[in-house]
């Protein structure tokens, strides 16, 4: 008995959404829409330029990078005072200091593994005395703040002369603070081209259960599959377009890159490295799409009519630009609940994960909000397709058959 | 197959207790005029939509999605995807229920060659005329090969020559043991291919049951012809007899026509003919459903062309 209905029964829900994908799939692939599709890029790259004003804003947040001093105790205090008063004097170029360890007589500090510990948004670290200050920082900010720190010096000690101590230095490789920023900007870039793809693709979603509802197929696929499945098979067939878009995009950037002469090192490292980078870049574009795609068709599926449809994308958009807004401000606020809410908030949560991942090396955070995220694109489908059957499969046959009813009615003098 | 079923919809009552039962490999006929709730039920027992109230049963199932590669649904609206080739539509409408595609498109091939319809299987169905893309669909419907075949209103927007293919086909499903229900708002349909018919009006189903019994809620006509014109035999006709010329017409007497034969023989009436004919399922359906519900049928295809 169990053998026979699962025989005769419906297709699985994934076998189903199999069949709807496949179809999908391949209407799309073969269709004219599709080189538009590929071509779309051209577009939100330009976008993307003058957006790049976004991404000045969270780095300038992250980029106020500190001076760490660690000195016997008379001198720090002499330093930080001396660099107050020039402060107060010339202003923002007199980096701010932060006390790291006030020194016993003889007491030794390491400040490149300090620095090198890529903690913090430590610039430079400065140690010795006042009469033999000694600078420890990369490359590029030795040659900018030596300078500074010996004129602090010789302001704090109080020498009439105008002679000014020398800056011995050390040169580390890297420092917490340009770690950060590069992170930042590898942030903000990842979060940017993740929000573009899935613009692209939500006009699309949009108007995609419009065509069945046109056609009336709707009817045919209701009888034979779950609207779940009908559902999911829409989503998935154009998030597997867009594979088929990103790899096309991704080629054609990697070969304008590598013609320009440039490489992925010109961006900072990510916190969890470039491979996993990628990978989550992908997941979370996957989710963001599907977490968006599943509202978005749902919507669509509401609406009779392609002008309908056309309606709806405006206020749609302006709702995504607000949560990418929201996630972007997100990460400047490292720790704060407004980054956990960007997190929890399915919507922001692939964008503001991903952004996670440029700045933190962490894993398990990444694992428990795919779970989550997943979950919430269970639960939209769910609620999308079982409103679509209720409120659209029992609303009655649109159209022609309506107007047939309504004809029948007036003619034969019934007003109902 | 269905008892008591009962839909509302918001605030109106679109089915009302409806009874229909199809015996495997009959055809049966859901007669009734538009806005009759001929779709809704059938949405129902193909569990489209469910029922507010009653119980169904498809093929022994009490959920019809326990058996849904078994059905096979012709919707009154049609519609395919435009962009998709003839045979590609009919291979996707078997995927849906569980028949590979590559079975599909061979089986589709072979279904499109029976129908003469073999050139249009790599035409785009949005090239294919609107009576050919709805036989496409036709064939899309039965290429898995189902047990129970539905069909809302399956003759409109057939030409003639396309509607008796359809009855055909119909025909043959029955003969190969397949269940076939259909609706229709054409009575000449139903007379001519059902074994058993619902007849719905305003959601409920005043007649369930065989073409011939609904034929017999109507007496049957007599006509008999006679060469005398007046006589005491006269008196043995029924009072509703009307007379044209040398025929007398009037209803089958209760008693049968035997006892009207020995009267007119015994009262020397001549008799030169005498024919009883069946009502036709038009009358049985006006006897039926009542006059207001007969006025929106059609009686013939013909008419519905006009
Ligand atoms: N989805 C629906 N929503 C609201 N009313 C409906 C819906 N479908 C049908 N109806 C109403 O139910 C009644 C029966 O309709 P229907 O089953 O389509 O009749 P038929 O197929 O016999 O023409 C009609 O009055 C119709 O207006
Ligand atoms: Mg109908």
């Amino acid at each position: 008995m169990d053998a026979i209905s699962k025989q005769a029964g419906r297709l699985s829900l994934w076998q189903a959404a199999f069949v709807v994908a496949r179809r999908d799939f391949l209407a799309i692939l073969f269709s004219r829409a599709f080189i538009f599709f590929l071509l779309g890029p051209l577009f939100p790259i330009v976008v993307g330029a003058l957006a790049g004003g976004i991404g000045a804003q969270v780095q300038s947040e992250a980029l106020s990078a500190d001076v760490g001093i660690a000195m016997p105790a008379e001198d720090l205090d002499a330093m930080m005072q001396a660099r107050d008063e020039l402060a107060a004097r010339i202003g923002p170029a007199i980096p701010p200091f932060v006390e790291l360890e006030r020194l016993e007589e003889g007491e030794a500090f390491d400040p490149v593994a300090v620095l090198e510990g890529r903690e913090g948004r430590l610039a430079a670290v400065v140690t010795g005395t006042l009469e033999e200050p000694h600078l420890t920082a990369p490359e590029a900010n030795i040659g900018r703040w030596s300078g500074t720190i010996s004129m602090i010096a010789a302001t704090a000690t109080r020498s009439e002369a105008t002679s000014y101590p020398t800056v011995e230095s050390t040169t580390v490789a890297t420092s917490g603070a340009r770690e950060n920023r590069g992170r930042y900007q590898t942030a903000q870039s990842g979060m940017v081209l993740l929000f573009l793809l899935i613009m692209l693709l939500a006009g699309m979603v949009l108007s995609n259960l419009v065509e069945e509802k046109g056609n009336k197929i709707i009817e045919i696929l209701a009888a034979a599959i779950p609207m779940d499945a009908v559902f999911m098979g829409k989503l998935f067939a154009m998030l597997a377009i867009s594979a088929i878009g990103i790899a096309v995009w991704g080629a054609a950037g990697a070969t304008i890159l590598t013609l320009g002469g440039r490489s992925l090192s010109e961006f900072a490292n990510p916190g969890v490295g470039w491979p996993l980078f990628f990978t989550f870049g992908a997941i979370y574009f996957a989710m963001g799409y599907l977490l968006l795609g599943s509202i978005f068709l749902t919507i669509g599926s509401m609406a009779a009519t392609v002008r309908e449809v056309q309606t709806l994308n405006m206020p749609v958009t302006m709702a995504q630009v607000l949560v990418f807004f929201f996630a972007s401000l997100a990460v400047t606020m490292t720790g704060t609940w407004i980054e956990f809410a960007a997190m929890a908030f399915p919507l922001s949560s692939p964008f503001a994960m991903l952004a996670r991942a440029a700045v933190d090396e962490a894993i398990w955070p990444h694992l428990v909000a795919l779970a989550w995220q997943a979950l919430c694109v269970a639960v939209f489908i769910r609620v999308g397709s079982t409103l679509f059957r209720k409120k659209v499969l029992k609303s009655g046959p649109q159209g022609a058959s309506t107007k047939k009813r309504r004809l029948f009615s007036f003619a034969s003098g019934k007003n109902s | 197959m269905a008892r008591g079923l009962v839909k509302r919809f918001d605030e109106t009552l679109a089915v009302d207790g409806v009874d229909i039962t199809a015996r495997r490999g009959s055809i049966t006929g859901i007669l009734g005029p538009n806005g009759a709730g001929k779709t809704t039920t059938l949405r129902m027992l193909l569990g489209i939509i469910d029922p507010d109230e009653g119980n169904r049963s498809v093929l022994g199932h009490a959920d019809p999605k326990d058996v849904a590669r078994l059905i096979g649904y012709l919707p009154e609206e049609r519609g395919l995807y435009p962009a998709m080739k003839a045979i590609e539509a009919i291979a996707f409408m078997g995927a849906l229920r569980g028949l590979p595609l590559a079975e599909g498109r061979r089986r589709g091939r072979e279904l499109l060659e029976q129908y003469g319809l073999e050139h249009a299987a790599e035409r785009q169905i949005r090239k294919l005329s609107k009576g050919m893309a709805q036989i496409v669909q036709l064939l899309g419907t039965l290429v898995h090969e189902p047990q129970l075949v539905v069909f809302d209103e399956p003759f409109s927007g057939l030409d003639a020559i396309n509607q008796g293919k359809l009855e055909v086909l119909i025909r043959s499903l029955a003969d190969r043991g397949v269940t076939v229900i259909f609706s229709t708002h054409v009575i000449a349909h139903a007379e001519r291919l059902c074994e058993s018919i619902a007849i719905i009006a305003g959601g409920k189903v005043p007649f369930a049951g065989r073409v011939d019994e609904a034929r017999d809620r109507i007496p049957a006509q007599v006509r008999l012809e006679t060469s005398d014109s007046d006589g005491p035999w006269r008196a043995a006709l029924p009072e509703a007899t009307r007379r044209v010329g040398q025929f007398w017409y009037f209803p089958l007497p209760e008693t049968g026509i035997e006892p009207l034969l020995r009267a007119l023989i015994d009262g020397e009436a001549g008799i030169q003919s005498l024919s009883i004919e069946r009502a036709g399922l038009h009358d049985a359906f006006v006897a039926i459903a009542g006059e207001a519900a007969a006025a929106d049928m059609v009686t013939t295809p013909e008419r519905e062309d006009a």
